[in-house]
């Protein structure tokens, strides 16, 4: 995992365009390499076309010029453009430059993070909620359409496509998982046939699984209360779950926290009740 | 006014998904061929954040030329930017990192383009990508 600017202040433009000399391919490529690695946006630039507007964040535009102060790069931007001079400068230089002009732009905290949340293939889904009522972490939500949405991403279990599993229509994607069609390949017929894309939340969660693990907690439990050994109880969980985690791929932290039926039934009572609720008031509204 | 595609490059830096050799290749092959392109750190990452310049990356007013994204599974990109606002017009072409070699995606996107450099890049050379 890469060491990444969140939200960085800046992105960068390396412009090579009119009143520029070019940089050397290998200086190019590093620079992007870099720079990309670092979490900033890059944009090549020869002044053949606009460079894109961007949004608020400050600019830096690197390159060889021949006079900095006379440069037109043709850039639109509704933040800072902030100009350096790059001229035989090498990369560790480059990048200490855009990291100077990022920490004056603004302090900017470096940390690890994996981009990971479902997304909805909405040619696929049929809105039936069944992720909504299976995510306990609240990851998913209902628009002012009735529509499923993915509201909190934050709130997703890194390397976790639990959901994707339960979905009957595989119209969950997690774009970084490894496997289609999970990952956004296409989907083939024997990947809905296919047994793990067939199960259902009470197969997964519910009764067969914490039936399983009642049946199996309680046929110990006799046996573990007159050893008095917790620690063969909690190794027994572990052994069970560490089954499920590598049958479904889901993370063991991730099945740890998984809900009860009764969690998956009241989540459910609860998003109908706000769909009733909100087409309740957009009657009265036409009303 | 080019009628070149305009290029936006995803490199996955947040995982490792895509393959580094393609990854490297496309960027150096795009690098030494010296075209005028956007680079973004991670898609994902911006769509996360709902970033605002996803939008205008893919959609520049103004212009007539198709946008081609070099990134993942088209299904994965489109349903991505959508959930984070932005639909992709019908002729944005999405080129497959995780499929397709360096080597094809850079012979797609630079055909019409001045292949200065390119043979100098070991494109050719570079890893396939993972099955």
């Amino acid at each position: 995992m890469v060491k990444a600017a969140t939200n960085p202040n800046l992105r960068v433009v390396l412009y090579e365009g009119e009143g520029s000399s070019t940089l050397d391919a290998d200086q190019r490529f590093d620079a992007m390499q870099r720079l990309l690695e670092s979490g900033y946006s890059v944009t090549r630039a020869s002044g053949e076309r606009p460079v894109s507007r961007g949004d608020d964040r400050a600019v830096a535009v690197l390159g060889r010029f021949d006079d900095p102060d006379q440069l037109d790069t043709g850039l639109e931007a509704d933040a800072p453009v902030h100009i350096h001079d790059v001229t035989d400068r090498d990369t560790d230089t480059l990048l200490n430059t855009v990291e100077s002009v990022n920490t004056q732009v603004a302090q900017h905290q470096t940390e690890y993070w994996k981009p990971w949340f479902p997304v909805i293939d909405f040619d696929r889904c049929t809105n039936c909620m069944q992720c909504l009522s299976f995510c306990l972490f609240d990851v998913y939500g209902v628009d002012d359409k009735q529509q499923i949405e993915v509201r909190n991403q934050d709130n997703c279990k890194t390397d976790c496509p639990a959901c994707s599993r339960v979905c009957p229509e595989v119209a969950i994607l997690f774009p970084k998982y490894r496997h289609g069609p999970i990952n956004g390949d296409a989907v083939k017929t024997e990947d809905i046939e296919r047994e793990k894309m067939k199960v259902d939340i009470s197969s997964l969660l519910g009764g067969d699984i914490y039936a399983a693990l009642k049946t199996r907690n309680a046929k110990f439990k006799s046996r573990f209360a007159k050893e008095r050994d917790e620690d063969k109880a909690l190794a027994e969980r572990k052994k069970c779950l560490t089954k499920l985690a590598e049958q479904f791929d889901i993370p063991a932290e991730a099945l740890e926290h998984l809900p009860t039926m009764s969690e998956i039934q009241a989540k459910a009572e609860a998003a109908a009740a706000r769909t009733a609720e909100q087409q309740s008031s957009r009657t009265g509204d036409q009303n | 006014m080019s009628d070149r595609p305009r290029i936006l490059y995803c490199h996955c830096a947040y995982a490792h998904v895509v393959p580094k050799a393609t990854k490297e290749a496309v960027l150096r092959g795009l690098t030494d061929a010296g075209v005028d392109f956007d680079a973004a750190p991670d898609l994902c990452e911006m769509a996360a954040r709902r970033d605002p310049s996803l939008e205008k990356l893919v959609e520049r007013e103004g212009e007539d030329s198709p946008c081609k994204i070099v990134a993942c599974y088209p299904r994965a990109v489109k349903w991505l930017l959508h959930g984070a606002g932005v639909e992709l017009p019908d002729d944005v072409e999405v080129l497959n990192m995780r499929t397709e070699t360096p080597e094809t995606i850079l012979n797609d996107l630079l055909k019409d383009a001045e292949t200065r450099g390119l043979q100098s890049t070991g494109v050719s050379d570079a890893t396939t990508p993972d099955p």
